[in-house]
């Protein structure tokens, strides 16, 4: 296959990236978007195979990395339950960040890739390399944080050193000078082994950064994590001199860039003061502040079987899910229940709040493997306005993202956070193991509301205890 | 011990309702309460005194037994003078009571030191519309006032061509579409009958095409919504101009229903006797305003009259001439009264006045007259649309997905600096960078803004899928590995044999092995997931 042939095919892969994000757009063409995937993806790697820069000796070594690599994916895939997502997207990352490192590595120490170069060339690819390296290496600690953070092996609570953004400044500053010295170095030698004290100092920085942000804060971690990779393969392509990469990589950079930005709204604050970290939890001062307007109210506490009763005469019911389904697998229960109160011709909706879970649209996969159909499952803008007319609104495993306050109390740490309105409704039902407070650390007003009552216990078994109840 | 309910038998003259039906009772003594009802309470809207006994409701034989053993009191109508006088201290009563045309009456209740809870003040806000017994009974009327017109009505209501001729339409005008105004339009045109309306609240114009009729507006601008949704007195110029449209419609149509109820003051006179004049012969009148003076100059309240030919039906108790539906609605709203006043379910009522639906709806308690209660919150629209944008104020631009931007604009001042600062990096690069380099960045560039243009395009329910696809699509990187797997020799043609290529090849190797982790499990685990969703 000649170089432009593999030209003209890596235009067609690009294409069909393209059309692979936009078939997500809707549910209905989602499935033709991911075929596009595949599709561009196979003619890319075809392309290259047979292409000018890859020799017939490298053949079986592509084959049996390929084969081997490709069976541990399926495999993953297949076995990976819907509530692990965002620990598989977290771990995919930083498989993407440490591609890029070798990669990186492999293309410095060969000499091919920067024969006949003028020195300013030569120069320019080895700041892409530098920049490779780095985002690569911050990509891969980081997502290896994120991976243990999400899975719980490490504490959800953010880890704060003193004086750390003097560290991170530090870091950054470690990273030019090495950066320079690596541009002026003689030997490969050399030169390697700045690449390599550099990663290390780009590895501390991913793992001090994502150590420092509180598990509330992870669907903006894990979508920014989801742009770095991007990024990395964008400095790759500039690095091997290939559109394609840097087309997808630019592709993948900006759509996790708009999550990440979509999270950051859904709770009202800035990009920055989630990347610096230290808001899940770590605020005890705050919260205090806010304790000054204590909720007026006791807390009514009903049984499964009370709920049962609620739900029965209630025509219009809205469920608000949140991580503590996620936690609980009670998505499957919740679907029994969606079904039989919608057999009985209720209008049974869901409300979806864009930073419920632990990543982007968690709940709505949630939902989907538990066969929710989605035309039920509803943004926040589109059902808030529709809370007034719902006889209950069942909250289950949420609440920062149900939190009056966030509109009522200034002074509150989640101000301004848009929420769902469920405390509009004529009743509202919240399921929670106990009193504690979300990450965010504040008082919830909306249990202390007339209107509401609380449903203590373990989300799932208290669903099937709702379930049976219905039944009988 | 638990409180008891009594519902005695309703004594004033063609009242049919009763507070309570059999269905009701049992949800009541859910609630802990125990009930009596007086012999005979529902024989007028057909309801057995057995089928009381069988819901677990205990008969007593007379009005005086039903008043001493009873703690509340659920009535239809206002308590006569007898009744007032069989009253304990201190019991409550829960009945239609109109504090403002009977302040006689809150004073009588409060010599008995009694407690008395109005269903005609129930506040109008949306927790209370489960209990707005005038809601319920506005929507009778509604229908009933229909069906008594067409019993008038010489003619079919529907259009029909038979083998005996054509037979028009029936052309019906309603005056006002609250709740019973509402009711009848829906009622008249299920019959087949060309339905108009008008009313001065200008919004309610598409609830009225909702059921199936056509608004007819008044060519004057005036804001017509009154406190609490009602319609409240209109200025001299709206009047006049009303009038005309009304004097139109009058000669035009076969019916007239009018519903103009002004809180608290006596029905506006809308047809004149001008307008009854010139209808043609054989129309009807429905004036529901009847009992408060009427909407018509010669309606005669309780009577049906015919003047210059047109039917004038003024009958005042239109919900009790549907009993079993209007006892059915109103003993639901007394149910969820009873709800309101006994959170507890434990048989205990509270007349709490904290709670804004039991104070509005309290006239009279324990012998203290608290009619008329504070004024209420200027509730729903105007409230909402204030606080809303105060809170979020982007979202009015937010419709989830589907638009192109992030947002509203950014201030001038920013956009500046970010166009300077994005200036300088371009003059920048174009200044140091060599021409390859810059063919890179020209297709960097733009493949960031198609991005941007398509990832905003993605639904938020598949944001997951978005990100598991993305990265399985960045395993493209895979190119990177591939290329250094075994470079064709241009090394060798330059005569430099110092390529570590065993190095090079396990880091390459290692790279493609772990981005086909990515690459396959990325597309499986998306496959997986989006065929997950269905409709």
């Amino acid at each position: 296959m000649s170089g432009s042939l593999t030209s003209v095919a890596y235009i067609g892969a690009t294409i069909l990236f393209i059309l692979s994000l936009g078939g997500l757009s809707n549910p209905e063409s989602s499935r033709r978007g991911n075929l596009y995937g595949m599709i561009g993806m196979a003619i890319a790697v075809l392309a290259t195979v047979l292409g000018p820069r890859v020799s017939v000796g490298g053949l079986g070594w592509i084959a049996v990395a390929l084969v081997v690599g490709g069976t541990l994916g399926l495999y993953l895939a297949r076995t990976v339950q819907m509530t692990q997502m965002p620990e598989l997207v977290a771990f995919m990352h930083s498989l993407v960040g440490l591609v890029a490192v070798v990669v990186g590595y492999a293309s410095y120490i060969d000499p091919t890739a920067s024969a006949g170069m003028s020195p300013a060339e030569e120069s320019i690819h080895h700041v892409e390399v530098y920049l490779g390296v780095l985002i690569g290496a911050v990509t891969l600690s980081g997502s290896v944080i994120a991976f243990g953070k999400l899975s719980g092996r490490i504490g959800g609570k953010p880890l704060l050193l003193p004086a750390r953004h003097w560290l991170n400044l530090a870091l950054l500053i470690g990273v030019i000078v090495l950066g320079t010295m690596f541009l002026s170095a003689e030997s490969i030698d050399r030169g390697m082994t700045l690449l390599i004290a550099m990663t290390v100092l780009a590895l501390l920085f991913g793992v001090h950064m994502v150590m420092a942000i509180g598990g509330a804060d992870m669907p903006v971690v894990v979508s920014m994590l989801n742009s770095y990779s991007g990024w990395a393969a964008a400095a790759t392509g500039f690095m091997l001199s290939n559109d394609l990469l840097i087309v997808t990589g630019a592709l993948v950079g900006s759509s996790g860039a708009i999550l990440s930005y979509i999270m950051c709204r859904a709770m009202n604050r800035q990009f920055l003061s989630v990347i610096a970290g230290g808001f899940g939890g770590g605020t005890p001062g705050k919260a205090k502040a806010a304790g000054d307007a204590q909720p007026a109210g006791e807390v009514v506490s009903i049984s499964a079987q009370e709920t049962a009763d609620l739900l029965k005469e209630a025509n219009s019911v809205i469920i608000v899910p949140g991580y503590g389904m996620a936690v609980a697998q009670a998505q499957h229960t919740v679907y029994e229940i969606t079904k039989y109160l919608r057999d009985k011709g209720k209008n049974v909706r869901f409300g979806i709040h864009p930073v419920a879970g632990r990543m982007p649209g968690h709940m709505n996969v949630l939902l989907a493997e538990a066969k929710v159909p989605y035309d039920i499952v509803m943004e926040m803008d589109e059902i808030n306005a529709d809370f007034p007319d719902t006889a209950v609104a069942m909250v289950i495993g949420a609440n920062d993202i149900v939190n009056p306050s966030a509109q009522d109390d200034p002074t509150s740490p989640i101000a301004g956070m848009p929420v769902l309105e469920v405390w509009k409704a004529q009743t509202t039902i919240v399921m929670k193991r106990s009193m504690a407070s979300g990450y965010a650390g504040v008082d919830n007003p909306l249990f202390y509301k007339e209107n509401n009552r609380m449903l203590f216990g373990d989300a799932k078994k208290m669903l099937e205890d709702v379930l049976a109840a219905l039944k009988s | 011990m638990p409180q008891v309910i009594g519902v005695p038998k309703e004594i004033f003259p063609g009242e049919k309702r009763v507070a309570t039906v059999p269905d009701v009772v049992e949800k009541l003594l859910k609630l802990g309460f125990s009930v009596i009802v007086e012999a005979g309470a529902g024989e007028a809207a057909t309801i057995g005194d057995e089928a009381y006994r069988a819901a677990g409701a205990t008969i007593v034989p007379d009005a005086a037994s039903l008043w001493s053993g009873a703690d509340i009191v659920f009535k239809v109508r206002a308590p006569s003078r007898d009744e007032v006088n069989r009253m304990k201290e201190g019991q409550t009563l829960v009945s239609f009571i109109w504090p403002a045309q009977n302040p006689d009456l809150l004073q009588q209740f409060a010599a008995k030191k009694a407690t008395a809870l109005a269903m005609d003040s129930v506040p109008r806000i949306s927790r209370a519309q489960k209990l707005d017994a005038l809601s319920s009974m506005a929507n009778i009327g509604g229908y009933r006032a229909v069906i008594e017109a067409a019993h008038e009505f010489g003619r079919f209501f529907t259009g029909q061509i038979t083998a005996a001729g054509k037979v028009p339409p029936a052309k019906v005008f309603i005056i006002g579409a609250g709740v019973a105004g509402l009711a009848a339009i829906g009622a008249a045109s299920g019959l087949g009958a060309i339905v108009r309306a008008n009313d001065t609240r200008p919004e309610v114009g598409d609830q009225i095409k909702s059921l199936g009729g056509e608004f007819v507006p008044v060519d004057y601008v005036e804001e017509g919504s009154g406190v609490g949704g009602y319609a409240k007195v209109m200025s001299e110029g709206f009047q006049k101009a009303q009038r005309e449209v009304f004097a139109k419609q009058a000669k035009e149509v076969d019916i007239i229903i009018t519903t103009a109820l002004i809180p608290g003051k006596p029905a506006p006179k809308l047809i004149t006797a001008e307008m009854v004049q010139s209808m043609k012969p054989g129309s009807v009148i429905v004036d529901m305003a009847a009992e408060q003076g009427g909407n018509c100059e010669l309606t005669e309240p309780g009577k049906v009259t015919v003047k210059h030919g047109v039917i004038i039906i003024g009958y005042t108790d239109l919900p009790s001439r549907l009993p079993r539906q209007a006892s059915n609605l109103y003993a639901t709203n007394l149910w969820r009264m009873s709800e309101e006043l006994c959170k507890a379910k434990d048989g205990q009522y509270n007349v709490n006045m904290d709670d804004e639906v039991i104070r509005g709806t309290t006239v009279v308690k324990e012998g203290v007259v608290t009619w008329p209660p504070p004024a209420p919150k200027p509730s729903t629209a105007p409230a909402a649309a204030a606080r809303t944008p105060a809170v979020m104020p982007p979202s009015p631009a937010k419709k989830g997905h589907g638009h192109g931007g992030g947002g509203e604009p950014m201030s001038a001042g920013a956009t500046a600096m970010l166009f300077g600062a994005a200036a300088l990096l371009f003059v920048l690069i174009g200044v140091f960078a060599p021409a390859a380099f810059l063919g890179h960045f020209t297709v960097f560039v733009l493949a960031c803004f198609v991005g941007y243009q398509v990832v905003w395009n993605v639904t938020p329910s598949l944001h997951t899928p978005l990100m598991s696809v993305t990265n399985a699509i960045s395993s493209i990187i895979i190119i990177g590995a591939l290329v250094q797997i075994a470079p064709p020799a241009i090394a060798a043609l330059a005569g430099e044999n110092t390529r570590p290529d065993d190095i090079i090849r396990w880091l390459a190797v290692t790279g493609i092995a772990l981005t086909a982790v990515n690459m396959f499990g990325g597309f499986a685990v998306t496959r997986r997931m989006l065929s997950m969703f269905r409709k």
